[in-house]
């Protein structure tokens, strides 16, 4: 019990400090779920509407397609992307295995379907109010599509926010593919399990701690967005 | 761009109009011709297929059989981007007033500052002008669907449909959409108006259709038809009798 109130201790003054080598591993885990989630909005909210909005063969599928991505297993993600960027892999050229490169492309994959399934939700919604009134318009398809992402504005900004608290707290994918190279891979899920499993419960508790601290920042902000779409009827 | 026009998109004509859903015929064999000038009223009990006729003459849901032809052509872009609807239920956008115009305006291909002047304008006539930066959804019910008849409006549409435009509101929104529909007409607008409250038909209509099962039971003028009816349904109908 010593030991657990010492560990406390020891990351309160950790995070007090601003300790260079906690400062870093914090950092690099923002960049890397931060860059991830922005491409993966840059795919899926234009994917996850699209979807909504067109009529084409195979739509069905699609949509099971991206709501069975949601669940993908992060591990799973990582030892693709380990075996695409590895020396014998197709992307081995590129030589970015164990860098945050890989560890951007890996939170990608898991992300982005997560953000295209609750846009799909979300602009479909909204789509079955606006479309007799757009189609009366002649608003095309694509400028539909427009027109439906800036006006779910609000609930697609939780959707993004949802995509990156999966990002950030999630360790499988990113522990294969960026490897927990000290000062170049290590992020927060990587460094804590690291640590834990040294028995430096200090470092480990300290990161959790700011871990559940951005947690629940993301979800302060979900609350307050919401609060705002309602309070001008956008939500 | 007006030099580009051709003189008008009407008369619009509907030939042996039929739609079906589920095995049950609701608009049956409608044969109108609606021409440039008197606001017409297609009036009728709930269930006739008034929403149902407007929505195939603008084109919104294909026919199941017949046609609907625009100075003798079929619906195309051209024809579309001349023609408004506005809904029972308005639709606004998640914007402010003044934004849901300009988003009109700019889908036409306005640019940004005649189309904040022109939505400004619009806002005015509808006497919204103070609402402009006030979101659009939180507007009062009259508030909002005087946003949707401005905002069919501000596209200067040779032909402006309105379903129902005043079905849920209180007698002052009532006028106050009653005054922006006449304001329209007096621009050269040919309205075609739904609805199943006599008195707006008689306020409003030059023309009556009264459609009834998805027929036309009897077409003419207003003053004529609201003075001597000459179908039963329509007697009743004059006579504020139930329709069945």
């Amino acid at each position: 019990m010593q030991d657990f109130a010492a560990a406390f201790g020891l990351a309160f003054r950790l995070i007090a400090s601003a300790e260079a080598a906690l400062a870093e591993i914090v950092l690099l885990s923002l960049q890397v779920s931060l860059a991830a989630v922005v491409v993966a909005c840059a795919v899926g909210l234009p994917g996850g509407a699209a979807l909504a909005v067109l009529r084409f063969r195979g739509r069905a599928a699609a949509a099971v397609t991206v709501n069975t991505l949601m669940g993908l297993p992060p591990v799973v993600v990582g030892l693709m992307v380990y075996l695409a960027l590895s020396n014998a892999g197709p992307l081995g050229v590129l030589q970015l295995l164990y860098t945050p490169t890989a560890m951007i492309v890996a939170q990608t994959i898991l992300v982005a379907p997560i953000v295209a399934a609750l846009t799909r939700q979300v602009v479909e919604e909204m789509h079955r109010e606006y479309d007799e009134q757009l189609r009366s318009l002649g608003v095309g398809r694509f400028a539909t599509i427009a027109t439906l992402l800036w006006d779910g504005r609000y609930a697609l900004l939780t959707v993004a926010l949802a995509g990156f608290g999966r990002a950030i707290a999630e360790v499988g994918a990113v522990i294969i593919v960026g490897g927990n190279i000290d000062h170049v891979t290590r992020v927060m899920t990587t460094a804590i399990a690291l640590e834990t499993s040294k028995g430096d419960l200090g470092l480990a508790l300290a990161l959790g701690l700011i871990l559940l601290a951005i947690a629940l920042t993301v979800n302060g902000l979900v609350m307050a967005l919401r609060t705002t779409a309602r309070a001008s009827a956008y939500g | 761009m007006d030099a580009m026009r051709p003189a008008s998109i009407l008369p619009v004509e509907t030939r042996g109009l039929v739609f079906e859903t589920d095995g049950r015929r609701l608009i049956d064999g409608v044969d109108l011709v609606l021409a440039h000038g008197p606001v017409t009223a297609i009036a009728g009990p709930n269930g006739a297929g008034k929403s149902l006729l407007l929505r195939l003459i603008h084109g919104l849901i294909p026919p199941t059989a017949g046609r609907v032809l625009w100075a003798g052509h079929p619906l195309d872009d051209a024809v579309r981007r001349r023609q408004a609807m506005v809904f029972q239920r308005p639709v606004l956008l998640r914007r402010s007033a003044l934004a849901n115009i300009t988003y009109v305006l700019k889908q036409r291909g306005v640019r940004r500052t005649p189309a904040r002047h022109q939505a400004q304008q619009a806002l005015s006539l509808a006497g919204l002008g103070h609402l402009a930066g006030a979101p659009a959804r939180v507007l009062s019910g009259g508030e909002q669907q005087r946003l949707a008849v401005a905002r069919a409006m501000a596209l200067t549409p040779d032909v402006l449909f309105l379903d129902e435009p005043t079905a849920s509101l209180d007698p002052a929104s009532t006028l106050a959409v009653e005054q922006l529909v006449r304001k329209a007409r007096a621009t050269g607008t040919k309205v075609v108006l739904v609805t199943h409250d006599l008195g707006q038909a008689q306020r409003l209509a030059d023309e009556v259709i009264l459609l009834h099962r998805g027929r036309i039971v009897e077409q003419g003028s207003a003053d004529s038809f609201f003075a001597r009816p000459q179908s039963p349904q329509g007697r009743a109908y004059v006579e504020g009798r139930i329709v069945l």
